[in-house]
């Protein structure tokens, strides 16, 4: 297990190398000068900025230094934000964003196994469709819709929550139900269909011929097996959470790191394009190990015979 | 034993919900933005309203060092929290600010002698200084700040700014100098009719050299890392990512006595309509621009919308290296083809109005008060003419048909606007066809800058009070001008304007000189003026909305009893 471990933390680092030189050259490759208010500088006002900022280097030169400030930590400044360290502007951003996905995928994964499992026991009768129904709804209509109306008829209209800002729990409610909506509907379906499987299969007609009570075999049997998958599908799903909705961020004035992602590839703010591609491909392999790891936690079977043997 | 793997599980997603429950606390501003605002009956009895405003902001502020600051919103509160030589007052006329009077002017003009106020303060007890402003100025020049508005304001009106900024003169020989600690002497390369005004724009703000140095690379990053000399203070700011911040009186302010309000609060909220549902709710006094036709109609003749004309003009470029756009005739037709008041009236639906010119409307007026749009109007839409015109224009090309491309920004606004710029011509001028680009702002810099296009709308803010900010764009091989675009004759009355020291005589060379440009060349084709649309509670008095530098002064606002 341990060397099963390592091996993937190695591969991750190399992943991340390739996808963190890729996003430099690339990122060099988008027109325009990164300073705001480029229209109204001199030729001698540009050349004074470049060389200020080191962007006079050629490019390998300016990833080597990249690429050694990254190693200790120092991800540069932003041009967008004057003088302000990537760091500060990732850490300030995280922490809300963060939040707010954790929230939606805690509840919305509850919510949607709960959803599923109750679909799978009570198939085809009106609870079954009705979950379905839901998880329809969920997945079909964006969320930034939910958002929206969320918004108008339960803050403006009802008064029952703040409109928008940040300022405390009260704030979050209606952004995680907005966001929590897909997760919900991920979970359910496939939480349906995993259990509707196990439920039909030998081992747990066994366990019904032993005589184990429907509620032992559902939660015991059944839910673990069917988990499996429903956690392949929302690990990934969780890195897009956590790194922020662009759009609930700006629906609900979250000061979440959503906007940056698009904000700095747009107005050329390279340091900033570099640190939230970091961050994102940092997550996402890291979630991916912890997925394979949970996958030893859930399911025995996998943990024994890890990467290497059959 | 198999249940312990379970429950390592149930462990995980407790630790993960403690998690969830710590992570709050970013902002701490509860007090003043949350949504139940009264209590208990108190409020109704006393007799004063208290003096706070919650004013939603479309941005964040990106610099709060006046020497650094090159955007609208960073201006707008360094405007508040500081002031420089003048301010502008409600009617946009510069009146005496860290300056004691008017400046006293030497006889050609190009020496300005300017007393200042003995108590103005900044708020860590110094007082403001003749050398404040000479170190402000200078390290605006210094080239290792690299500041991106102080060079750009500075070069061809300061004595020496270029030079500093090259470094071939030393930062001492910058045109303006402390003579004591009260009087400060600036020294111009050419008249500025508009010097006063110019003062006002916050670039010019004098800093408190102590507190600057003391600080060093952490001056301006936060709220405690600043000082201020103007009608509020900042007292809670996180820096450039920060979403809000509060503003609040500053009792040491030399005209405290005629400030009421007692605090602001900022919020940033990037989404319209969010705004207008928080503006409902009463989470917001005032929201931020209203851009889209759908919300703003929903307001129309309500009296909490205001609405302002902005001195911000739209306008077609077209680049003459294209050899059909050298052709005379054909940049006429094009000028001529697109009906700009159904643009303005039933595409932008915001209360913009027709370009007449490339000096904007209600932007400057000459000693008399007349308004220079006053001088002319031109290009007028003539479908008719324009169809002719385009024949004849491809008859000379030898040509029966054009494509041409038309770059054009991808906000929401720019789309539906470059839609209809492409019907309107395609429709009316037989065999254009017009490929529309729509790129990010930044691409549509670097195409223009770059020449890379045929025609493309862009757009220009003033940097001070006088037509020439406008006008001096097009000169043959001007930063702005990209496209192509030279006449000997438009040079010259730039030249002769730039040295005139009388206003009204310098309007009607200005006048000549946009004539030259729009009707004898045809260089560029304006489009339309943009409006301002705002909402405002009606509770909220004398809030003071300027053209240039800080768009809102707050510093006259007073909250009366609804």
């Amino acid at each position: 297990m341990t060397k099963y471990i390592l091996q993937r933390i190695v591969y991750m680092i190399i992943t991340l190398f390739i996808v963190v030189s890729a996003t430099f050259f690339l990122m060099k490759l988008i027109p325009g000068s990164p300073f705001n208010s480029a229209e109204k500088l001199s030729e001698a006002q540009l050349q004074i900025m470049n060389e200020k900022y080191g962007l006079n280097d050629p490019v390998p030169v300016q990833y080597v230094k990249y690429m050694g400030g990254m190693l200790k930590g120092d991800l540069g400044t932003s041009f967008q934000f004057n003088n302000t360290p990537v760091t500060t502007i990732l850490a300030d951003g995280i922490g809300p964003s963060a939040t707010l996905g954790l929230q939606a995928m805690f509840f919305g994964t509850i919510i949607g196994i709960f959803l599923g499992v109750i679909a799978a026991l009570k198939q085809n009768t009106w609870i079954d469709y009705g979950s379905t129904f839901l998880a329809v709804v969920g997945k079909s209509i964006p969320s930034f819709v939910f958002a929206a109306l969320l918004q108008y008829y339960i803050a403006r209209e009802l008064g029952w929550f703040p409109v928008m800002l940040w300022n405390g729990p009260e704030y979050s409610v209606l952004p995680t139900v907005a966001l929590a909506m897909f997760p919900i509907s991920i979970a359910a379906r496939f939480m349906r269909t995993e259990m509707i499987d196990v439920l039909n299969s030998d081992y747990i007609t066994l366990a019904k011929a032993k005589g184990a009570s429907s509620f032992q075999i559902s939660m015991k049997h059944a839910l673990r097996n069917a988990l499996i998958p429903v956690v392949t599908v929302l690990a990934p799903l969780a890195v897009g959470l956590m790194t922020g909705s662009l759009v609930i961020e700006k629906i609900f004035g979250i000061p979440g790191i959503g906007e940056q992602f698009v904000k700095s590839i747009v107005t050329n703010d390279y340091p900033v394009i570099m640190g939230t591609s970091i961050l994102f491909a940092t997550l996402f392999v890291v979630v991916i190990l912890l997925v394979d790891i949970l996958y030893g936690v859930i399911d025995p079977r996998i943990r024994v015979s890890g990467g290497s043997s059959k | 034993m198999k249940n312990s793997k379970f429950s390592l599980l149930v462990v995980l997603t407790l630790v993960l919900s403690l998690f969830l429950t710590a992570c709050y606390g970013g902002n701490k501003n509860e007090s003043s933005t949350t949504p139940k605002d009264n209590g208990n009956g108190e409020k109704a009895e006393t007799p004063s309203v208290p003096q706070e405003l919650k004013v939603f902001e479309s941005a964040e502020l990106p610099s709060m060092d006046s020497v650094m600051a090159e955007d609208a919103a960073s201006f707008e509160i360094i405007n508040n929290v500081n002031e420089g030589l003048y301010r502008l007052d409600k009617d946009q006329q510069a009146i005496p600010a860290v300056a004691s009077e008017d400046p006293a002017e030497s006889e050609d003009k190009l020496t300005y002698t300017i007393k200042l106020k003995d108590n103005a303060k900044w708020t860590n007890g110094d007082p403001v200084t003749a050398n404040d402003f000479v170190f402000a100025w200078q390290r605006a020049l210094d080239p290792k700040t690299a500041s991106p508005y102080g060079p750009y304001m500075m070069i061809g009106k300061i004595a020496n700014a270029d030079k500093v900024y090259d470094q071939s003169a030393k930062p001492e020989e910058l045109g303006v100098k402390a003579i004591d600690d009260h009087t400060l002497e600036v020294k111009l390369v050419k008249p500025i009719t508009y010097f006063k005004e110019l003062m006002a724009f916050p670039s010019f703000y004098p800093q408190n050299k102590k507190f600057v140095e003391e600080k060093g690379d952490k001056f301006g990053t936060n709220a405690e890392n600043l000082v201020f000399n103007g009608p509020f203070k900042m007292t809670d700011w996180g820096g450039p990512t920060a979403s809000s911040w509060k503003l609040e009186k500053n009792a040491d302010y030399w005209d405290a006595a005629n400030v009421k309000l007692e605090t602001i609060q900022f919020n940033v909220s990037k989404d319209p309509q969010a705004s207008v549902n928080a503006f409902e709710s009463g989470e917001a006094d005032k929201t931020p621009k209203l851009a889209t036709a759908a919300i703003i109609s929903q307001y129309e003749n309500d009296d909490q919308m205001e609405r302002f004309l902005e001195p911000s003009v739209w306008w077609i470029k077209m680049n003459q290296k294209n050899p059909a756009l050298k052709n005379e005739n054909i940049r006429r037709a094009i000028a001529l083809a697109v009906d700009r008041k159904a643009l303005v009236d039933d595409v932008l639906q915001n209360g913009s109005i027709i370009a007449d010119g490339i000096v904007p409307k209600e932007f400057a007026a000459d000693d008399s008060g007349k308004d220079f749009r006053e001088t002319g109007k031109y290009l007028e839409t003539n479908k008719e003419e324009a169809k002719k015109l385009w024949a004849q224009g491809l008859k000379e090309l030898g040509e029966s048909k054009l494509n041409l491309g038309y770059v054009s920004q991808d906000t929401e606004t720019a789309k539906l606007e470059a839609s209809f710029v492409k019907e309107q011509l395609e429709t009316t001028l037989e065999g254009l066809t017009i490929e529309v680009k729509s790129v990010p702002f930044k691409i549509r810099l670097d195409l223009e800058d770059k020449m890379d296009y045929d025609l493309l709308n862009g757009g220009w803010g003033p940097d001070y009070q006088n037509p020439m900010t406008y006008m001096d764009l097009w000169i043959t091989d001007g930063a702005q001008n990209k496209m192509a675009y030279s006449n000997p004759k438009f040079d010259d009355l730039i030249k002769q304007a730039d040295k005139e020291t009388d206003l009204n005589k310098q309007f009607e060379i200005f006048a000549q000189a946009e004539k030259v440009l729009l009707e004898e060349d045809v260089a560029l084709s304006p489009l339309y003026q943009r409006s301002v649309n705002v909402l405002v509670k009606e509770k909220v008095k004398g809030l003071v909305h300027h053209n240039i530098g800080g768009e809102y002064s707050y510093q006259w606002v007073t909250i009366e009893g609804e």
